[in-house]
């Protein structure tokens, strides 16, 4: 039970692993521990600055989404005015369009009118002339009788 | 063992003797004097230092300031643990207090530990082996728990001396506890306070094991007497053995504490009295 030489080889043993704890684990693992600190505490505060950009950018989305409905309203609106306005002129157009077809319709049925008359009165002329040889029996000469035929036509 | 015929106190003498060579008693085979080794302590002690400096060489180096592997988690958790302790008593700081602290912690964790190993196991092998007589626990050789509190006590003198300078030191012993009127005393009171540091840790630390181990003897002398005892043996055994995992981690814990604490009142100046 006595202390004998082993106590030495023990103090040696001792010493060399104190040293070799130190280099090989104590000081590598408790810079990595440290490292590992920072580490964790640089995302802690990395998050919270991405969250607060994140809080920004949702005010800055809302405001864009305001205003790009506030143009698109606008927009819409001025599409609006704009239809109504072609609506407008399309109905003067086709108004103007209706009346000018009107017109020449109405222009072509006098025309038109206008030559049924002359035509009948020409035929007129000739069923005169032809009634007027029938009574009288006779050849009438339509040359020698211009003037007088011209007036009948007139009076028809 | 010499078989049937070994009596209960041969086979725990036998037990309690090391391995002995260099000036050993031809006849008892213990130490006859100081340049004797033991030579079955020494190798314990290597091995489990060995088993301690492979696996920090293992993890430091695949250390990963990420997500960290099982073992590293393992060795982080204790060096936590180790630093926590030196925070919460150590003043200051010294770059050596923490190996120094863990180093303690572990090694004298894994040579109590080696208490757990089934009393007849080792010395088994060892005698099929050739060697008559084996103990395989370093910590219940007085030269282990002296080799680890004479290094702390080194070390609390070198660095009283390196802090307090030799005049403060010497002042400790001449002005402590009581005041410059009393100096012989002080001498005295301050002489026993230093020495019973180092011998209160390798003593306290000795005690425990070799009670231990003493009672894991005892337990195993149950089924020498009538194997009808075997059942009491394996249950008592067991029970013991649960308990004493308390123990080894106890000891070992207390020691790297009080090495903290010693160290700390070294880094201490004294204060005016």
């Amino acid at each position: 039970m006595n202390i004998t030489a082993t106590l030495i080889g023990q103090i040696l043993t001792f010493a060399v692993l104190v040293w070799f704890i130190q280099r090989y684990l104590w000081e590598p693992l408790t810079t990595a521990l440290a490292e590992r600190q920072k580490k964790i505490a640089d995302g802690l505060a990395a998050a919270e600055r991405g969250e607060h950009e994140q809080e920004l950018a949702r005010k800055r989305a809302a405001e864009k989404i305001g205003e790009a409905k506030q143009q698109a309203a606008e927009i819409v609106a001025q599409a609006q005015k704009r239809a109504s306005e072609i609506v407008e002129e399309a109905k003067e157009n086709a108004r103007s369009e209706g009346e000018r077809l009107l017109a020449a319709a109405n222009a072509e049925i006098e025309q038109e009118a206008n030559r049924a008359k002359e035509q009948l009165r020409g035929q007129v002329v000739s069923l005169a002339v032809a009634g007027a040889e029938r009574v009288l029996k006779k050849e009438v000469d339509p040359k020698a009788h211009q003037k007088l035929l011209a007036d009948l036509v007139a009076q028809i | 063992m010499s078989g049937e015929a070994q009596s209960s106190a041969e086979y725990i003498q036998h037990h309690l003797v090391n391995w002995c060579i260099g000036n050993c008693d031809p006849v008892t085979h213990k130490a006859a004097g100081f340049w004797a080794i033991h030579i079955d302590t020494l190798i314990f002690g290597w091995l489990l230092a060995g088993l301690m400096a492979w696996m920090s060489f293992a993890v430091g180096r695949v250390l990963t300031t990420g997500t960290p592997g099982t073992l590293q988690n393992v060795v982080e958790s204790i060096v936590e643990f180790v630093q926590t302790q030196i925070r919460d008593i150590f003043p200051g700081s010294n770059p050596l207090i923490g190996p120094l602290a863990i180093t303690i912690f572990l090694w004298v964790f894994l040579m109590n530990a080696m208490d757990l190993v089934p009393v007849d196991l080792l010395p088994l092998i060892g005698k099929m082996l050739g060697f008559e007589y084996l103990k395989v626990v370093p910590t219940t050789d007085l030269g282990t728990t002296f080799a680890l509190a004479l290094s702390v006590f080194a070390l609390i003198i070198y660095y009283n001396i390196k802090i307090k300078g030799p005049i403060g030191y010497l002042k400790q012993f001449l002005f402590h506890p009581f005041g410059k009127y009393l100096i012989p005393v002080n001498i005295v009171m301050t002489t026993i306070e230093e020495v019973a540091k180092p011998v209160s840790l390798a003593l306290r630390l000795f005690g425990n094991m070799f009670a231990g181990e003493l009672i894991f003897m005892l337990i195993a002398l149950l089924s020498l007497a009538s194997w009808f005892m075997l059942p009491f043996q394996v249950g008592l055994g067991s029970l013991w053995a649960i308990f004493h995992i308390l123990i080894i981690t106890l000891q070992a814990f207390i020691f790297m504490l009080l090495t903290i604490v010693y160290l700390g009142m070294a880094h201490t100046t004294e204060e005016e009295h």
